[in-house]
């Protein structure tokens, strides 16, 4: 019993990441009908972003909530602009043309970066950058401390902070697409662009809007990653980003409560497959659930499947 | 009757010159050559194959190293358990290569089978899905591979007959190619490339999209069994490290560069890029970055790739060669 609830929160934990990175895969598929690879990769931008900013801050040697806050928003602000510039050199000028290329040039971004971040150092003050292939280690940013229920479930503070800064982040992005005239200009856009346009709706400063707001969504999962499970290399951003592009197909893609169960589901699915059978099979539920989701249910729990009309 | 002549034209004409050019440099000790060709060979097969999903039918797949790895698993048991064993009827070199046929052969089916169970669900929707559900695949194979004991986990199987030679792999490249070729020119070619260019319209003509879709696959899948033989025995060791989401991506960007469905651009630049890399031993680290910055200033600028879907032959240099050009203008066309 007691093993069921600590893989219920460590489930929950890993799950809240997924499900925010899989909020971004799913509003930029909803604007562009892309799926933007790369963003697994600047999930990894912004847990270095962190890392420079809680490094430089001096973080490690003496904690506080105010830096905590400003690491976060820091790395935010850093991965958005990264996501504009992606957005607005990669993508843009790709606008029109056929899907693939639009595929190619996002695996092509993410190569970049994933490798780029790989290279040695070209410079090293006031940061190290980039950071090399050798894994770093996240400082933490709060002091760590655990409490234990039921004979053995551990719950930590990283997990409830962690946990609670993405579901304030969700409120916060629900009520940014319902409740605002760029929400509703976003919904606008993705459900038609070419009429949206007409209507006067500036789509290309939306679909940047929506690359900005995915991508700080992105670095707020990658410092909530990078504290509670501390390493850190360029290659990490890679797998996250695969498991929550399964958690958004699964919530239905381009629905934005879907990626949140989605995310859940694939964090719970993933922690009790490794907890009671072979740790090993891990990264190969979330493909599993992939493929079933293909079979059964292509639109996904949310999604209203829509056939493709010329 | 033509066909039959088709395919097998290449090999007539082709064994000969391998096998010759497999002796010589086998008697001039030329081993760099000979590695470097058997390199750029199996770098044929596998950018050819891709090409048939990639190229001719407008699908993306990255998973080509997760089908090299199980065709190459497949072979390199095979051959693991018949190291000592001579077929009573045949001379010993010909019993090895015998069961190197049969250890290549088991793996494409593999290979095939592999393709089959992925391409099912995943090309019955649009090809997004593939590239990500290919992907996944390439992974999940590598932890298999790294996790079990029967295949030798993170160390790989070592201890592998080299029976991989210029003629194995060349005879291996022509037949990706005559593959790719022939099915370029048929009916089922055709399907595909309708698929390409638009899959509502083919679905509308009659095209059963998903079946075309999911056969391509699993040919494809195949020939990235036999490159995956073949390269386990020629570096003698089957290993994870051979089969690296890297490998595939290498593949998409020899496809992608020569020009998404057309084979001589697939064959020159799985040429070119092969002979370069080995040139460019020193600047190792920035491999990835450059193949990453070539997609996307490819895409950018010239999204067709060299030869977009046209082949060597089909460009204004070979269609009107200036060699021509003169006698054609002297005869008094001048129409040049």
């Amino acid at each position: 019993m007691s093993a069921f609830l600590q893989h219920l929160v460590n489930g929950l934990s890993l799950g809240t990441i997924y499900a925010l990175i899989a909020l971004g895969y799913t509003m930029v598929y909803g604007v562009l009908k892309l799926i933007n690879f790369a963003h697994g990769d600047v999930y990894m931008v912004g847990a270095f972003a962190g890392y420079y900013f809680a490094t430089s801050l001096g973080v490690s040697e003496q904690p506080t909530v105010g830096k905590a806050v400003a690491v976060t928003l820091g790395s935010m602000i850093v991965c958005g602009f990264t996501g504009y510039l992606i957005e607005r050199l990669a993508y843009r000028p790709l606008r029109g043309r056929p899907r693939l290329t639009a595929l190619i040039t996002a695996i092509g971004v993410s190569f970049l970066l994933e490798y780029g971040f790989q290279l040695q150092p070209w410079f090293s003050s006031p940061i190290e950058f980039p950071p090399g292939p050798s894994p770093r280690f996240f400082p933490s940013l709060i002091e760590y401390q655990a409490w234990t229920f039921l004979d053995g479930v551990t719950v930590s503070n990283f997990d409830l902070l962690g946990f609670g800064t993405a579901v304030g982040l969700m409120f916060c992005l629900q009520w940014i697409v319902y409740r605002t005239r760029f929400g509703t200009a976003m919904r606008a856009a993705s459900f038609d662009p070419q009429v949206a346009g007409l209507m006067g709706i500036p789509v290309d400063r939306i679909i940047s809007g929506t690359f900005v707001l995915g991508s700080m969504l992105a670095a707020a999962a990658g410092v909530i990653n990078g504290v509670s499970r501390y390493k850190i290399d360029p290659l990490f951003g890679l797998m996250p980003g695969l498991k929550a592009f399964v958690a958004a197909v699964l919530g239905g893609i381009g629905s934005v409560p879907g990626a949140m169960v989605g995310g859940l589901v694939i964090g719970l699915a993933e922690e009790y497959v490794a907890g009671y059978t072979v740790s090993s099979y891990r990264d190969a539920i979330a493909f599993t659930i992939l493929i079933l989701v293909l079979l059964f249910r292509p639109a996904g729990l949310f999604g209203s499947f829509r056939p493709e009309k010329v | 009757m033509r066909g039959v002549v088709r395919s097998l034209a290449p090999f007539l004409v082709g064994l000969p010159i391998l096998v010759v050019l497999q002796v010589v440099l086998d008697s001039l000790r030329l081993g760099d050559w000979t590695f470097e060709l058997l390199n750029i060979g199996i770098a044929i097969i596998l950018a050819v194959s891709l090409n048939v999903v990639n190229g001719f039918t407008g699908q993306f797949s990255l998973g080509h190293a997760g089908f090299m790895a199980v065709g190459g698993y497949t072979a390199a048991k095979i051959t693991l358990a018949f190291t000592g064993v001579q077929l009573v009827f045949l001379p010993e070199a010909a019993s090895d290569h015998l069961v190197f046929a049969l250890a290549l052969g088991a793996g494409m089916v593999t290979a095939a089978v592999a393709g089959l169970v992925v391409g099912l669900p995943s090309l019955r929707l649009r090809g997004d899905y593939l590239a990500i559900v290919t992907l996944g695949f390439g992974e999940i194979i590598r932890s298999i591979i790294e996790n079990v004991k029967f295949l030798g986990q993170a160390t790989g199987l070592s201890g592998l007959p080299a029976r991989t030679n210029i003629t194995w792999v060349g005879a291996g490249a022509i037949a990706t190619i005559v593959m790719a070729r022939r099915l370029s020119v048929s009916t089922e070619g055709r399907a595909l490339f309708a698929i390409r260019e638009d899959e509502v319209a083919a679905e509308a003509m009659g095209v059963d999209t998903t079946g075309y879709k999911v056969r391509a696959f699993v040919i494809s899948a195949a020939y990235a069994g036999l490159a995956g033989g073949l390269l386990v025995h020629q570096i003698q060791l089957a290993t994870p490290r051979s089969f690296t989401f890297i490998r595939s991506i290498e593949v998409v960007v020899f496809v992608v560069l020569g020009g998404l469905g057309s084979i001589t651009g697939s064959v020159i630049s799985a040429t070119v890029l092969t002979w370069l890399l080995e040139r460019l031993r020193e600047v190792q680290q920035y491999r990835m970055v450059g193949y990453a910055l070539l997609l996307v200033i490819l895409m950018l600028a010239r999204p067709q790739g060299l030869f977009g879907t046209r082949e060597l032959w089909d460009l204004p240099f070979f269609r009107n060669p200036p060699w021509k050009r003169r006698t054609a203008a002297g005869a008094g066309g001048g129409a040049a």
